[in-house]
Formats: structure tokens, C-alpha cells, sequence
């Protein structure tokens, strides 16, 4: 068993009272200092994004101007733009990392399996503005020269690859973001993986099964929570990624079906425009995107962590 | 009937595409590093760690501040969060077990680890910077250590999970106060793993930018205090990449490497050198 | 002892981790619808022996075997033997229950699928049957559809035995299938070994003496990745030829 707490509650009166009654309370506070912190948070960023929320009202999120000169705002295209670049990335690394995983933990010869699975953790801790700076002055030219063309001339029946080729844009900031969080989501998916005990898997080896008959019906099922609960952090780290994103998404406020044009997602609008937002109305609606991507994220970590709560007990994720 | 040679024809095919995917991946990543490290040594030269960033235009300068900056950034914000979240951290794994307001606690502070730091910057931006009237390495720190807080809570929870009811039990029977207990032999015992945990999350928030965007700014000059804007590698970095100077891009990749090794260091070395994987384990060895 | 009585033919098995050997020569025949079982001190080799058999070592790096098994003339460690089929003709029990994490039915019916047998009617029946095979039908008739993890520990070994016999292999291993379990329960999984011997021919890793004397008919003793002494239970456990044999069973080590 882990977790013991022996705090001997029935000592608590008799005997040494005071200092150990002191001790708990002093804990107690530090711990509600999160639940005062979360709270402060919403707090604030309701309050400072008031006169925005009160002039706009619901229109705030679906409407897709943004002016600050005439003093307009709304959501619409930051959010769509958050959307969009996050559904590019998972796309992109959903397979890469279960592939990725499931190399590491059944398919690599044991020589390249510790190399690999070492370079995959340390990629997940290298800094995003690193992922998103190479974008800019790596990806972004490949993309514009190569990339975008070739999909505009086989793909460009559809609208989402038409258009001009710029090089940055809603499917070059999502390619970045896919590569920022692969080796975070392989590197949970492998540790699930490799956590399936080992009887279940001989036994259905046993029963004359192939591997990728393992993977699917017995070690994929068995982590199903710890896979579920990475999964959902990198799709956190996704929405809220503000570095990878912000050198290559173009920064336009533009709504477009083309994936090749330039965009914004809510963090990238606020780490180019909220130190230029002079004016109040246009500080509070930049304020008021921030609690939107806040309570986007916190909807849906929060919901995967109650929903999670068994898998990530047992060290799912982290 | 699916035949067997049907089914190994779907192994294959499946381990295959898992194997390019792999390789895609890792191929990848590995252009990634290999741009940072050969772009970001070209730039790296003596001036680049001693001297300050020279005017746009000019040849030379270098980055100084920004890694003094960062060094005070990151220190300031462990000093701020350690503490305050190995007492958060006692109180879930001691006296919260089965309590509701804990697991509140715990739910709240899951949810803060993946927190859009960006928002963070906002938050603190509106709580520090503007009642003071300036930015500051203070508001930094202050964002950075609040990035910190939810990873060092959870970590030193697990890790004094790890230690043995015997062991506390020993220590109270001897006559040693809960606190006593706890600072002298529990904090003790846990002690790797809590420094693993702490010296990753350190790497982790070394690296930030979004958070010192509004909060600490950036800034040309050497700091005089804790209360003025404050240059980080990060920040310098962002606003080099983006300018147009060529100059100053190159700089931007030195600024990258130095990011990347410092962290991967950290991050090696405190795995190395305690030996143990904070929050993972591993079956099947 | 006649050629179509003999289930696994034995030759010189050797057994390697890496540099180390841990097995050394072994060579026996396994007869045919008979239960077999290996007894022996810890790490004396005795589960290493039968993980041979379905060449389960092949799932991990730097373990090889040599010499020959023979199982229905083919040489069960040459490599161009088909492990998928080989493997379901020799199914195995493993100390731990391993249901898989889907229902009983399922549980049951999954070595069936991975077959490719589609018909929903043959793989009820069969499912049935194995179940019934298994003296669990009564008990479980009616939870079908719920986790296999829902029922007991022995309950889970039995369903692992019906999963493995649903498939009709010809040899079943058991690697020290009652060790988990209580003492009632492995008193039912020893009656379900009595009854299914007629049909198939069943090798058990023991550590348990008397579970060894009281369910087999044949008893290998090994020792240090040698095998010492092989023969008629009774033989064995009466009249012992080797006197580490009869030092092991009179309790003098191990």
C-alpha cells in the first residue's frame, strides 16, 4: 500500500496538542492557497474582461470582427483559429505518437530501445518558442516552396488546400504544434504500453495472437485511461500553446477555409496585442479571450480528470 | 475464414506504418536539434556570454543580461514555489487523505499544471504589474513560480506517499513531533525523488516565454534591481526571431542552443544522478 | 512407450539469458493425454523447461534455446516453425488469472476470433462448451456480458483454462496455475485438471509437492537446470533413484 497518513487523529486532543495541531492548519492553508489562486484567477479575469463582456455580450464569440479602431471586437476568429490549428496538430500526432510507442515498446531490437525512448523525453522537454522558432525559419520557407504547392495541385479540389501558398499559416502553426507535443504523448503512450502486465500480454501470445492483435485487444484496452489521460494533456498543451504557434500562424485576423492562410489563435493574439491594447475596451476583450482559453482548458482537463480519475492514480500520465 | 497468412499480411502492414511512423517522427525531431545546435553555435562566441545586446544594425553583442536574467528569474520563482509547495504537498499527502477538500485540491492543481501559461502572464499582469505601475522581474518570477507550483505540490505528495508508514511511525514512537517528524525523516527519506521532481520543473519553467511577456518584458541593460523590466533568454529570443535583422536572428539560434542545452542538462543530469524517473514508472524493466 | 503415445519429444534443450545458461540438456518424452508434472526448488528451471514448448521466450531479447521439441514432427524451435499456429495448439495457464479486459463471453471467444471463425452460433456453442469443459457454466451462465475481472480468483484461473481449451489445443501448460489461489479453489482447478486429462495432455509447473503427487501421473524432478530424475509419479515420490530426488521430497531443501 501506498499513501499511509498516520496522523494519529485520536492523539489530536490529549497529550502534545499545540504544535501538532498548528502543523496541519499551517499545511492546510498552503493547499488552499491553489483553490485561492484558481479562484483569484477567474476572479480577476472576469472582473478585468467586465466592460467587454457587458458591451458584447454573447456576440463576443460569434462575431468575427475585430477593430480597434472603431472600438469592435469579437472571438470568432481566434477561437476558430485555436480550433483549427489543434485539429491539424492532433491529426498529425495522434498516429505519429501511437506509432512512435508502440515502436518503442514492442517492435524496436533492445539496443535502439533505450536511445530512442531517452531522446523522445528529453524532445518533450526541450522549450516550445525552440519547436516554434525553427518552424518560422525552417518549416515555413519548406512549406511556402514545396509543401503548400503540392497539396494546392493534387488537393486543391478541396477548400481547405486552396489558396496561396504562404508558408505561415493555420496548417504550418499546427505541423509545428504536432512536432511540440509528438514526443510528450509518445513518451506517456510508450509508459502506458509498457505497463501492461506482462501475463496479460503472454497470455494472448499464448492463445497464438500477432502482435498488432496485442496491441489492439489486450495492451491498448488495459491502458485505455493512462492513453486517454495523455492524450488529453496533449491536446491541453495544444489549445493553450502560445510559442510554437505565434511565430507561424501569420497572425491576420482572417477566417478562411484555406488551411494555407495566415491566422490567430487566442494565445497568439494575446502575445502580440495585449501590450499594445491602450485603450480599456480593447485591453478587457483581449482579457476576456484569455478566460475563454482558460475555461476552454479547464473544461476539458477538468472533465478528463474526474472522468480519468482511476487511470491516472495508477501513474497513466502526469 | 481469415486465413493466417491474412492476418500476418495486417501484422506486418500494421508494425510497418508504425516503424515509418517512428522514423518520421524521430527524423523530425532530429532535424529540429540539428538546426538549433548548428545554427545556435555559430552564434555562440565569448561576447555572446559577456557582453550586452548591441543597438539593431550593429555587428556583435550579446546576451549577457537575458542569461543572468533568466538565472534570476527561474532562482526567484523556485524560491517562491518550492516552499510553498512542499507544505501544500504535506498537507494532500498527510493529513488530506480521503478528505474532500483535498481532492479538490488535487483536481485544481491537475488542472493548473497544463494551465495556458499565457493566461498566467494576464493574470499576473493584472494583479502585479498594474497595480505597481511597472513591469518587472518580480511579476516574472511570480508568473513562473506560479507554473512551478502545481508540478512541485504533486510531485512531493507522490514522493512522501512513497515512504513507509513504518518509517513515520518509527520517528513518533520515539517521542518526535508530527512536524519534527516530518522535516527530519520523512522530507529526508523522499528527499531524491523531491529533488528530481523540483529540478524538472525548474527546467520546465527555465524555458517559458508566454508568462514573461507582460511581466518581466524584456530590456537592453544590465538589471539594477528585482523591481524593473528584466531580460530572459526566452523573451530576447522571441522578439530577435521576429525582428528583421539578420544579425539579430543569428543571435536568436545561439539564444535557442543555450536554452535547449541548459535544460537538457538539467534534465539528464538530475535523472542521472538520482536515478529515478520522477512520476513514471517503468514495468517490465 | 509407443510412438503415438508420446505428445513432445525432448532432446537436449538447453536454455540461454544472454551468456547465461540455465538449462543444460534436458531431454524427456511427455506422453500423450497424461498430466506431467515439473517439480523442483525455486529457479531450478522448471518454468523455463515448459516456456520452451510455445516458445514464449522468442517475446524477449537475448534468450534463445537449443536442441530440438518435437510436438506432431515438427521441431518446435526451428525457426520456420509458425509460432501463431504452434501457440494455439499449445495453450498455456499462467500463475497469475489473466482475463483480458473485455467480457467473459469475449474472453472466452477471442481466441476463436483471432481465428477468424465469424459465425456467431459456432462461437456461442463453443464458448459453451469450453465453459461447460471448464466447470464454470453453471456459475457463469448468466454473467456473460460482465468483465471477466468481476469474478473471483479462481473463478478467473478457471475462465483462463476455458479460454485456452475453447481454441482445442492438443497440449495445455500450466505454469504453477494454483499458486495465487486459495486453498478451495485450488482444490476445484486440481478436479477440473482430473477431468480434462482424458482429452488432453496437460504439463504443470509445481511447487507444491503434494499438488504434484495428488494430480500427475508422470513427475519430472530438475535441479539446477538439470533434469534429475523423470518417471512414474508414484515411482518418484515412493522409490526415488537419485538421492537429491528423494531429498528434495523428503523436505531436506528447497
Amino acid at each position: 500500500m501506498r499513501g499511509p497518513a498516520v496522523f494519529p487523529a485520536r492523539l489530536r486532543r490529549g497529550g502534545r496538542g499545540g504544535a501538532d495541531l498548528a502543523f496541519p492548519a499551517l499545511t492546510m492553508t498552503f493547499a488552499a492557497g491553489v483553490v485561492v489562486l484558481f479562484a483569484a484567477f477567474i476572479l480577476v479575469l472576469s472582473c478585468q474582461a467586465w466592460p467587454a463582456i457587458e458591451r458584447f455580450g454573447l456576440g463576443f464569440v460569434v462575431s468575427g470582427e475585430w477593430n480597434p479602431v472603431t472600438g469592435r471586437f469579437g472571438a470568432m476568429v481566434p477561437i476558430v483559429g485555436t480550433m483549427l490549428t489543434t485539429v491539424v496538430a492532433m491529426t498529425v500526432a495522434l498516429p505519429v505518437s501511437f506509432g512512435i510507442a508502440l515502436f518503442l515498446a514492442e517492435i524496436a531490437p533492445a539496443w535502439l530501445k533505450g536511445p530512442v525512448g531517452a531522446a523522445i523525453e528529453l524532445l518533450a522537454a526541450v522549450p516550445s518558442i525552440v519547436y516554434g522558432m525553427w518552424g518560422l525559419f525552417v518549416i515555413a520557407p519548406i512549406m511556402a516552396d514545396r509543401v503548400e504547392p503540392w497539396l494546392g495541385e493534387h488537393l486543391g479540389f478541396l477548400p481547405l488546400f486552396s489558396g496561396p501558398p504562404m508558408g505561415v499559416g493555420i496548417l504550418s502553426a499546427g505541423l509545428v504544434l504536432a512536432l511540440m507535443v509528438i514526443p510528450f504523448m509518445a513518451a506517456v503512450i510508450r509508459d502506458v504500453f509498457m505497463m501492461t502486465p506482462r501475463n496479460m500480454k503472454e497470455a494472448a501470445y499464448g492463445l497464438g495472437a500477432t502482435t498488432l492483435e496485442v496491441v489492439r485487444d489486450v495492451m491498448i484496452p488495459c491502458g485505455r485511461k493512462g492513453i486517454a489521460g495523455g492524450v488529453f494533456l496533449g491536446l491541453g498543451r495544444a489549445l493553450g500553446e502560445t510559442m510554437a504557434v505565434t511565430f507561424v500562424i501569420g497572425n491576420a485576423h482572417n477566417l478562411s477555409w484555406s488551411l494555407f492562410a495566415p491566422g490567430n489563435t487566442i494565445a497568439s493574439m494575446l502575445a502580440n496585442e495585449f501590450t499594445e491594447a491602450g485603450d480599456a475596451l480593447y485591453a478587457a476583450s483581449l482579457i476576456e479571450l484569455g478566460l475563454i482559453l482558460f475555461m476552454i482548458t479547464f473544461v476539458i482537463l477538468g472533465a478528463a480528470r474526474l472522468w480519468l480519475r482511476v487511470g491516472m492514480e495508477q501513474g497513466g500520465g502526469r | 475464414m481469415k486465413s493466417l497468412a491474412a492476418r500476418r499480411a495486417a501484422n506486418l502492414a500494421v508494425l510497418t506504418v508504425s516503424s515509418l511512423a517512428a522514423l518520421f517522427g524521430i527524423v523530425m525531431l532530429a532535424w529540429v536539434l540539428g538546426d538549433v545546435i548548428v545554427r545556435g553555435a555559430a552564434a555562440i562566441n565569448w561576447d555572446f556570454f559577456t557582453s550586452l545586446p548591441a543597438p539593431p544594425g550593429m555587428k556583435g553583442g550579446g546576451l549577457a543580461n537575458a542569461i543572468v536574467g533568466t538565472l534570476i528569474l527561474t532562482l526567484t520563482a523556485a524560491l517562491i514555489a518550492v516552499p510553498a509547495g512542499i507544505m501544500a504537498g504535506i498537507y494532500l499527502s498527510e493529513f488530506g487523505r480521503g478528505a474532500l477538500f483535498a481532492a479538490a485540491v488535487r483536481w485544481l492543481a491537475d488542472i493548473l499544471v497544463s494551465a495556458p501559461s499565457i493566461v498566467v502572464g494576464v493574470f499576473v499582469y493584472l494583479v502585479l504589474v498594474r497595480p505597481m505601475g511597472n513591469f518587472s522581474g518580480l511579476a516574472g518570477a511570480v508568473s513562473l513560480a506560479i507554473l512551478m507550483l502545481p508540478v512541485v505540490i504533486r510531485t512531493t505528495e507522490e514522493m512522501l506517499s512513497l515512504v513507509g508508514r513504518e518509517l513515520r511511525e518509527a520517528a513518533l514512537a520515539l517521542g518526535s513531533s508530527y512536524p519534527r517528524m516530518m522535516f527530519a525523516v520523512i522530507l529526508r527519506a523522499a528527499r531524491n525523488g523531491l529533488v528530481t521532481g523540483v529540478m524538472l520543473a525548474v527546467a520546465r519553467v527555465a524555458g517559458e516565454t508566454a508568462p514573461l511577456l507582460f511581466t518581466s518584458l524584456n530590456s537592453p541593460y544590465w538589471m539594477s534591481g528585482i523591481n524593473e523590466p528584466m531580460a530572459s533568454l526566452t523573451v530576447t529570443l522571441f522578439n530577435y526571431a521576429m525582428s528583421p535583422y539578420d544579425d539579430w536572428h543569428s543571435l536568436a539560434w545561439g539564444a535557442a542552443l543555450l536554452i535547449t542545452v541548459s535544460v537538457l542538462t538539467v534534465t539528464v543530469f538530475t535523472r542521472m544522478v538520482l536515478g529515478i524517473r520522477a512520476g513514471r514508472r517503468q514495468a517490465n524493466g | 512407450m509407443e510412438e503415438q503415445d508420446i505428445a513432445v519429444s525432448v532432446r537436449n534443450l538447453s536454455f540461454f539469458y544472454g551468456a547465461t545458461q540455465v538449462l543444460f540438456d534436458n531431454s524427456l518424452d511427455i506422453r500423450r493425454n497424461r498430466v506431467t508434472a515439473f517439480i523442483g526448488p525455486s529457479g531450478c528451471g522448471k518454468s523455463t523447461h515448459i516456456r520452451c514448448y510455445n516458445r514464449m521466450f522468442s517475446l524477449y531479447k537475448g534468450q534463445r534455446a537449443t536442441g530440438e521439441i518435437i510436438i506432431d514432427g515438427a521441431n518446435v524451435l526451428d525457426p520456420s516453425t509458425c509460432e501463431l499456429e504452434l501457440r494455439r495448439r499449445v495453450g498455456m495457464i499462467f500463475q497469475k488469472p489473466t482475463p483480458f479486459p473485455m467480457s467473459l463471453f469475449d474472453n472466452i471467444a477471442y481466441g476463436l476470433r483471432i481465428q477468424g471463425i465469424k459465425n456467431r452460433s459456432e462461437i456461442e456453442a463453443r464458448v459453451e462448451r469450453a465453459l461447460r469443459g471448464a466447470a464454470l457454466w453453471d456459475e457463469v451462465r448468466d454473467a456473460l456480458h460482465k468483465p471477466g475481472t468481476a469474478l473471483s480468483g479462481g473463478q478467473q484461473q478457471r475462465l483462463c483454462i476455458a479460454r485456452a481449451i475453447a481454441v482445442e489445443p492438443e497440449l495445455i501448460l500450466m505454469d504453477e496455475p494454483c499458486s495465487a489461489l486459495d486453498p478451495i479453489a485450488t482444490a476445484r482447478v486440481e478436479e477440473l485438471i482430473e477431468e480434462l486429462k482424458g482429452r488432453y495432455t496437460i504439463v504443470i509447473v509445481t511447487h507444491n509437492m503434494q499438488q504434484a503427487a495428488r494430480v500427475s501421473d508422470y513427475t519430472a524432478f530438475m535441479y539446477m537446470g538439470r533434469l534429475v530424475e523423470f518417471g512414474a509419479t508414484a515411482d518418484i515420490f515412493t522409490n526415488p533413484a537419485k538421492k537429491e530426488t528423494e531429498d528434495y521430497i523428503t523436505g531436506r531443501f528447497g
